[in-house]
């Protein structure tokens, strides 16, 4: 109903920029300006960075107390690429899903049902559960994104129960005990790169080749993700997400846009959903509960919604964390809570966010701003000083 | 399928609407929070949830371990509700303190609020299961599983319609709900918070022009919403004589879908949705089996949502959702 106005005579964008400037900003500055061999040496470096990530040496700080390879696999990758999943939703058009471990899940069953059914191969199977999960993605948007907000994150919380809630009654796909004996990625070489590390040969025992499975398909999609978000696909998502009365009057057909995002973010997960199930070999419905969608939400939020790199840095610390303190495994969940309030509170915006998103959030107007409309005078006088 | 409905109708029909009621009451929660600040208070199933132990709470101080009858159950009862509305409605307090106020003051996004109430709730339950429950409760390692509460009543049957039994547990559930429900509408259409109250959702800034206190508003619905999930909180131990610190989650999502097929905002439209949804629930029961109940409900969710976003009564706190 209400958005603040500005009338120190600046826009309010570039007024909220400037308040916010931090340490980040100046970084991410620099890394704007920074030329085009500095970016891909610095891309080089993360990317052998990851797939020297699974080394004993570096397992000895960051996870005295469990295999350092596993626990890359899962939580660790598994979270990341759901995080790169969500992150086109939430981040991007500003839908917020509570049920994305749907799609997680219906890619892992897609792969458990076809891999011990038809026996085919888990390249073939990983087309289609793509296929498959953004077609759910479509079926489940077409019907509720027509709906704002609040009323689509409840909706998409009912399906992620709906989901999980159906395997479990369904005997056909194991019911509650699961499907067993999914078969494992055919080995593409047998080469050993290093004594020990076959990296392309997908066996029981050793968690690196799906790390580095997960590490190529992370690759990919944070291209996919960065072609997208500077395109055409990715302003229209941008003017959604702040406004999306403004966006539709200005033309841009938000339904199709919606439903592109809720699609590409469930042909994601169900990606992640068929590594998973191929990696795990058995799988069971309370693989896939709802605390599942509200840890990855966590994640993108955490890192800051909108901004890849803080999507994958919130979503590292959200798997490394609990792991690397085994000891306050018990208090994970409650932590998060306290530090999802926190957060809100004091950094809505996430430890790495976006500048635009930041902006957004300091207007206060991005995904419907709210609140505003009921809080107090001075308060209201206050926001429109700035 | 169908005969098992036919058979089944009568009996089905009491429990759906002793459920329905349970709903009802955790729904005007939903519903009040949400007519005067469009806010979906998330967290309000750990306000039930807490509900549930305060009145457990009341029933370990009073020493009640079995059923009783009489005078002495009418007291044990208004007790364990009052115990049971001071822990729910100090809660949803709370909740707005800690959780909203600064959200709100400081404009924020829904999104914001959204995963503000997201942490709340994770926050509340996990200190359920893992201090409060172990401690408070005195069963240490066992703060994940169904803590039992003493039965307060013998449950026995009263009378019949058709050929289904009504006991007297699901009569008390039944009539304690519409009673309250009572209460609460001549709260809000007769007294004088209840006006700001309506002020507030038809249109905040017109109502603090007119001079309502916001805050205090705000503060107050939230209390008045907390006391009724309290109210709910303390008939369902007394129904199902268990609890634990995931009871809300389930019960709060279908609240919630009570609320929004009633017309969220609609305090009225609450009870329609909860008694509808409770009814619905149990007819599908009878005729799917009850591990179905929850899918049951949740489709009607998206169903609903899909195809009458404003309810069966539509949305009447305040003006048409923006």
């Amino acid at each position: 109903m209400s958005h603040s106005k500005n009338t120190t005579g600046i826009g309010p964008v570039r007024a909220a920029m400037r308040k916010i400037t931090t340490p980040f900003d100046e970084m991410r500055d620099w890394w704007g300006r920074a030329p085009g061999w500095v970016r891909w040496t610095v891309y080089g470096l993360v990317i052998v960075a990851a797939l020297l990530a699974p080394s004993d040496s570096v397992g000895a700080f960051m996870s005295p107390e469990s295999d350092w390879a596993t626990i890359l696999f899962y939580p660790i990758g598994v979270f990341v690429l759901l995080a790169i999943g969500l992150n086109v939703v939430v981040g991007q058009a500003g839908l917020l899903d509570l049920g994305f471990v749907a799609f997680f899940a219906i890619g892992g069953y897609v792969m458990a049902v076809i891999g011990t059914e038809l026996g085919w191969n888990f390249w073939e199977i990983i087309v289609v559960a793509v296929l498959i999960s953004s077609l759910s993605g479509i079926i489940l948007g077409a019907p509720t994104l027509r709906l704002r907000g609040d009323y689509l994150a409840i909706v998409t919380l009912g399906f992620g129960e709906i989901v999980r809630l159906v395997a479990q009654n369904t005997d056909a796909i194991g019911g509650p005990r699961g499907i067993n004996s999914i078969p494992h990625p055919p080995d593409m070489s047998d080469i050993e790169i290093i004594p020990d590390l076959q990296p392309f040969t997908y066996g029981v025992i050793d968690p690196r080749p799906y790390y580095y499975l997960l590490v190529a398909l992370c690759v990919l999609v944070i291209i996919f993700a960065r072609r997208l978000e500077k395109s055409r696909v990715g302003r229209a998502w941008a003017a959604i997400r702040e406004d999306e009365d403004a966006a539709e009057i200005m033309g841009v057909p938000t339904f199709r846009f919606k439903l592109l995002a809720f699609a590409i973010g469930a042909a994601i997960g169900g990606a992640t959903g068929t590594v998973f199930a191929a990696k795990m070999i058995s799988i069971v419905p309370n693989n896939f509960p709802f605390i599942l969608s509200a840890t990855i939400l966590a994640a993108v939020v955490l890192g800051g919604s909108g901004n890849l790199p803080g999507v994958i840095l919130g979503a590292f610390l959200v798997g490394w964390l609990p792991e690397r303190f085994r000891g306050f495994e018990d208090y994970r969940v409650l932590l998060f809570g306290g530090v999802l309030v926190l957060m809100m509170i004091v950094r809505p915006q996430g430890l790495l966010p976006s500048r635009q998103r930041s902006a957004e959030f300091a207007e206060g107007s991005g995904m419907g701003g709210m609140g505003a409309e009921v809080a107090t005078p001075t308060a209201k006088a206050e926001v429109s000083s700035r | 399928m169908f005969n098992d409905l036919v058979s089944q109708f009568w009996p089905s029909t009491i429990d759906g609407l002793a459920l329905g009621s349970i709903y009802a009451l955790i729904a005007l929660g939903y519903t009040m929070v949400y007519g005067v600040l469009r806010l979906i208070n998330f967290a309000h199933s750990e306000v039930f949830m807490i509900g549930t132990f305060g009145a457990l709470l009341t029933l370990n101080i009073l020493g009640v371990t079995g059923p009783v009858s009489g005078l002495t159950f009418v007291g044990v009862l208004f007790l364990i509700a009052a115990g049971a509305m001071i822990a729910s409605g100090g809660t949803a307090v709370l909740l707005e303190l800690v959780a909203y106020r600064r959200l709100r003051k400081k404009g924020a996004s829904r999104l914001a609020f959204l995963i503000s109430a997201i942490g709340a709730s994770l926050f509340l339950q996990e200190l359920f299961a893992l201090v409060v429950i172990p401690e408070g409760f005195d069963r240490p390692q066992a703060g994940r599983i169904q803590v039992p509460v003493p039965a307060l009543m013998e449950k026995e049957p009263l009378f019949s319609i058709g050929d289904a039994v009504v006991r007297n547990d699901k009569l008390l559930v039944f009539v304690g709900a519409i009673v309250m429900m009572i209460v609460l509408d001549l709260i809000v259409n007769r007294t004088r918070i209840g006006r700001g109250i309506r002020a507030t959702a038809q249109n905040p800034e017109s109502a603090v022009l007119m001079g309502v206190n916001i805050d205090r508003v705000v503060l107050m619905t939230f209390l008045i919403g907390g006391a009724m999930a309290g109210i709910a909180a303390a008939l369902y131990v007394v129904e199902f004589e268990n609890t634990q610190f995931f009871v809300g989650f389930l019960l709060g999502i279908k609240a919630f879908t009570a609320a929004v097929m009633g017309g969220i905002g609609n305090l009225r439209g609450a009870l329609v949705g909860g008694l509808a949804l409770g009814l619905i629930e149990a007819y599908g029961t009878s005729m799917l089996g009850s591990e179905w109940q929850h899918v049951i409900a949740f489709s009607i969710l998206v169903l609903v949502l899909m195809f009458r976003p404003t309810g069966i009564l539509g949305e009447s706190l305040q003006q048409a959702r923006a």
